[in-house]
């Protein structure tokens, strides 16, 4: 295991983190499973792309993605899930829907082509770590990844929403019950989701860029944190993507011809004995 | 009447029963010719399929959709670059719009399905990318010609003999794992082997790979002299990525199959493609005069320089006219068709060279090994630096006694020790 | 979520039956070869429907991972035949047989929850077996797939081939009207309804749901079987997600809960995807539109509106909650 094979897998898992983080917060909350999370996550991408090219301003980008995917996530909440509250399946799969037409969207306006957003030349290059040589983006995703993490646990363990949205978690209708309006802080929170889909999109637009089908490879990847860390769990979503993330490096390592085996198997095989996640709790 | 019956039983194009059933001549002066094309319009491989029907298009647009008298029909089907999609389509265009013939399609797992349809209804399949060598090797249907495209270890053969040239002794491989990747590695491996080089080490993952970082760190400390690569659409992008950010590029020279440095792909990256070396049939940057011509008109059209498969196809069509024209027309004689298209010696294409098929149905042309340089207005494009002459999909071997040997797999890459 | 049909008089049965049979035998006579292909097609699809309506219609469980069984079947039968060289029945048997016990597979893991975490479940299960179809390519091809010769004989005459899909199909509906009305049936839908009353009734709720998936995967590997055989080929594409996504929509169009409404949901999702991609490469923004469209406005599918309203009307008041 050498600090080099180390990094990879901790700078991937910061990029599922930060994705997963808003799949699994809404999943908890709301009870949604948002199947268009990948798609607002591309829409991210090519729209921190659009903003770099068009401004030059990296910084720029990433607001405009983040702010952007939460509108989306604003739009999605308010014209069409409002209408099917409280039932699950219908909600995850009129999210299916808007997945396969968002993804065609984004083909019809960027075309299929791959791109990659533009990093400033800060970012670009290797640095010196310890005694390896590491591409200078990727720890910038670290950093952004461990910095999002203390972000969400700040905001849920010391704010206000944070305690409504734990406690939502657990009881939404005791919440609901004590005179507080959930339904703003569902949508705060499908909100909150969403950015960190635009803000992994952002970031993954320059990590593993941008082309048609990279929506459903991230969703994929989310959905394997979140199953093994367990609904609405931010430690949960945190240990899920290392996980994840050094399954998939190790995994290319040693079991190159097993690769994507690797990340699944030891998924269902946990599912055999905990079915609802390291961390997940019934409800 | 029973006659009729029996032929629309087994005969599942209707064209020919209209053939039979009329006089042959006068029905064939006023009904259009028609053709399928198939190219993935979305999925993946979307942006590809797009270029695929533009240099298609290209053609007919320049040359008129007229042929002996009869007007060209070209319908166009989305594949999704899924083979599910891909036989129902090229039924739909055989069964209901009832095509002469089709052509097109991306990758080989659509091409595949197809060629699987119409090895039962004999209609012919013209596949200018679908580069699957057993196509056109050990299971190859007789009514599927692969006109002016190519196979993938046809083309990395001539890659690993100039590696030997350049002085590259040991090598390692990085490829996506699927049939066109062990098609791509085996060749240049079995050649590179042959001539004494040493494959170091060959890494194989999945298709749409989302981090190399594990391969690119293991390459670092082989102490190879060159690295092969062979990556397609996305991977290729990120592939050379994160070869330049994990501080390869300039340390350890890359070369790979053709599609590593492709328009398609290289057209939206920044520096990072700058100086591989690949191989293909046609260079962009070529000095060939209908090459120039080509590659002008086409950025004149579509303001993009062509990938493969704009290439390829634009090619094909001239191929097609060609024959057709050669038969007056009579689409309906399928053997006339595709003994016209087995005859023709093609020149004048973007290819820049003669092409002519070999008898198991596949081009046989001058190979270039390309180098990706900047043009003079910064557009990054591939310009020969090597060139392979009439190079067969058999190379310097035997037909018969190379087909005896396995097909390229990721157990099998042909490595000589 | 209603099982409408059984309130309907019994001629009315009967007559509907004789006029499905008689569209259904003429079909050859009058179509060409490409839409009989078509017809077949939406046969055996109706199938795939039918066995996750089996789970999410009766025993209120939505799987998002038939695809996988599907194609798994579809694999077994093409590699049995190429490789084994069984005969064909042999193989179509196989097919079956191998996905019986991938569901069964499947329902061990799964069956211990329920809600939005099966739907959750059975999707990442499905993934697994995409990814060893994809990357086993020793004996699964990878992505190029397996090539199969299996219309021989016969079978390659399309109308041979529709009248065994139809048998196939029919066989494969009426047994699966027999499972959902027999009392283990009745046990289900009273675990749909409400699983915790239905355990504290006695009820063996595990147990059912299991026998539930398993039954329903059985079916699913039929219709894989066959589908090996008419497609003649099989790519990691038969047994990814979209197959499981069109499968369910299907299910879900035509009516969850009603069976039969898997045949309408089938003809509509197939003929929409031909019709609309006559016209644009935009097939995917269509799709999940209607996708969208049908959980806003009609989440009983068509079927099951239907039998909403003919109730209503003959009952002249509403009964259903």
């Amino acid at each position: 295991m050498s600090v080099f094979q180390v990094l990879n897998g901790l700078t991937f898992a910061a990029l599922l983190f930060i994705v997963a983080s808003g799949f699994t917060l809404i999943f908890g909350l709301l009870r949604i499973v948002n199947l268009a999370h990948g798609a607002l996550y591309l829409l991210g991408g090519y729209i921190g792309l659009t903003v770099a090219t068009a401004t030059g301003s990296y910084l720029l980008s990433g607001i405009a993605a983040m702010a952007g995917i939460a509108l989306a996530g604003l739009l999605l909440d308010q014209t069409l899930l409002r209408w099917v509250k409280g039932h699950d399946l219908r909600q995850v799969l009129l999210t299916l829907g808007v997945a396969l037409v968002l993804n065609d969207l984004t083909l019809v306006i960027w075309g299929g082509d791959t791109f990659s957003v533009p990093i400033p030349s800060v970012l670009q290059g290797a640095a010196n770590v310890g005694s390896v040589f590491y591409p200078k983006f990727r720890l910038f995703v670290l950093g952004v990844g461990i910095l999002t993490f203390i972000c969400l646990w700040l905001m849920l363990n010391k704010t206000r929403l944070g305690a409504l949205i734990r406690a939502g978690v657990d009881d939404a209708e005791m919440v609901e019950a004590s005179g507080i309006n959930i339904q703003r802080v569902f949508l705060l929170t499908f909100m909150l989701g969403s950015a960190l889909a635009g803000l992994g999109g952002w970031l993954g637009g320059a990590f593993l860029t941008l082309y048609p089908s990279a929506d459903s490879e991230i969703l994929v990847f989310s959905m394997a944190v979140v199953i093994i860390g367990g609904r609405g769990s931010l430690i949960g979503a945190a240990v899920g993507s290392i996980l994840i993330g050094m399954l998939n490096t190790f995994g290319q390592v040693w079991f190159p011809e097993l690769a994507y085996f690797v990340i699944f198997g030891p998924m269902a095989l946990l599912l055999a004995f905990r079915p609802l996640g390291l961390f997940g709790r019934a409800t | 009447m029973i006659n009729r019956r029996k032929l629309l039983q087994t005969s599942s194009a209707v064209a020919a029963v209209s053939s039979l059933g009329f006089p042959a001549v006068v029905r064939a002066q006023k009904a259009p010719i028609k053709i399928g094309l198939m190219a993935p319009l979305t999925g993946v491989l979307a942006a590809g399929g797009k270029e695929l029907v533009e240099g298609f298009e290209l053609w007919w647009e320049r040359n008129g959709k007229e042929i002996a008298g009869r007007k060209i029909e070209i319908t166009v089907e989305d594949d999704a670059s899924n083979p599910d999609t891909a036989l129902q389509k090229a039924r739909r265009l055989v069964e209901q719009t009832n095509v002469h013939f089709l052509i097109g399609n991306i990758t080989a797992n659509t091409g595949l399905a197809v060629a699987n349809y119409v090895k039962g209804n004999g209609v012919p399949y013209f596949i200018p990318v679908i580069a699957a060598d057993d196509l056109t090797q050990r299971n190859r249907i007789p009514n599927v010609l692969r006109i002016a495209g190519y196979t993938g270890s046809q083309m990395t053969r001539p890659l690993a003999d100039w590696s030997l040239k350049a002085g590259y002794k040991k090598v390692a491989t990085v490829s996506q794992d699927y049939a066109y990747g062990h098609e791509m590695c085996g060749g240049f491996c079995q050649t590179f082997t042959e001539g004494g080089g040493q494959i170091v080490q060959q890494f194989w993952h999945p298709l749409n790979n989302s981090d190399f970082s594990p391969y690119l760190g293991q390459l670092q400390g082989l102490g190879v002299d060159a690295i092969f690569g062979m990556e397609t659409g996305a991977d290729a992008s990120r592939f050379l990525q994160q070869y330049t950010s994990f501080g390869l590029k300039g340390k350890i020279p890359l070369i790979g199959a053709m599609n590593v440095a492709d328009q398609s792909v290289i057209r939206t990256l920044g520096d990072e493609p700058m100086d591989v070396v690949s191989c293909a049939m046609f260079a962009e940057g070529g000095q060939d005069e209908a090459t120039k011509a080509f590659v002008a008109g086409y950025e004149e059209r579509y303001q993009k320089l062509p990938s493969v498969f704009g290439t390829t196809h634009y090619s094909g069509a001239k191929w097609l006219t060609e024959a057709l024209t050669a038969i007056g027309g009579n689409v309906e004689d399928r053997e006339a068709l595709l003994k016209a298209v087995r005859g023709i010696e093609l020149k004048g294409t973007p290819l820049g060279s003669v092409v002519k098929l070999d008898p198991y149905g596949h081009p046989v042309y001058n190979v270039f090994i390309r180098k990706v340089v900047k043009r003079a207005d910064g557009k990054k494009w591939n310009v020969p630096i090597a060139t392979y002459e009439n190079v067969s999909q058999f190379w310097k071997y035997d037909p018969e006694t190379y087909m005896k040997q396995p097909s390229y797999s990721r157990t099998f890459q042909g490595i000589k020790s | 979520m209603t099982d409408g049909e059984r309130r309907h008089p019994a001629w009315v049965s009967w007559a509907s039956s004789v006029g499905v049979l008689a569209v259904l035998a003429t079909l050859p006579f009058v179509l060409k070869s490409y839409h009989l292909g078509i017809a077949t097609q939406i046969l055996i699809f109706a199938i795939l429907a039918m066995s996750i309506d089996v789970l999410a219609g009766f025993s209120g469980r939505t799987p998002l991972c038939h695809g996988a069984i599907f194609g798994t079947a579809t694999y077994f039968v093409i590699y049995s035949v190429n490789i084994w060289d069984l005969p064909l029945p042999a193989a179509l048997l196989v097919g079956v047989a191998a996905a019986t016990v991938l569901s069964a597979v499947f329902a061990i893991l799964a069956v211990r929850v329920s809600g939005v975490y099966f739907l959750l479940l059975t999707l990442a299960l499905g993934l697994v077996v995409w990814g060893v179809c994809l990357r086993w390519s020793q004996v699964t091809g990878g992505e190029n797939g397996l090539r199969g010769d299996l219309r021989r004989g016969a079978l390659a005459d399309i109308k041979v081939f529709y009248a065994i899909a139809a048998a196939t199909s029919l066989f494969a509906y009426i047994a699966m009207r027999r499972f959902v009305n027999s009392p283990f049936g009745l046990t289900l839908r009273g675990i749909r309804d409400s699983e915790s009353r239905m355990a504290s009734l006695g009820y063996n709720v595990t147990l059912h749901v299991f026998l539930a998936f398993v039954v329903s995967g059985f079916f699913a590997g039929l219709a894989g079987s066959i589908y090996a055989v008419f497609n003649n080929y099989v790519s990691p594409s038969a047994v990814a997600l979209p197959q499981s996504v069109q499968g369910l929509l299907m299910a879900i169009v035509g009516g969850i809960g009603t069976l039969v409404g898997s045949y309408v949901g089938a003809a509509l999702i197939i003929m929409l995807e031909l019709f609309v991609s006559a016209f644009t490469e935009r097939w995917q923004i269509v799709l999940g539109s209607v996708f969208v469209a049908i959980m806003l406005f009609a989440p009983e599918g068509i079927v099951g509106k239907i039998n909403q309203l003919t109730r209503r009307h003959s009952q002249s008041k509403n009964t259903n909650p």
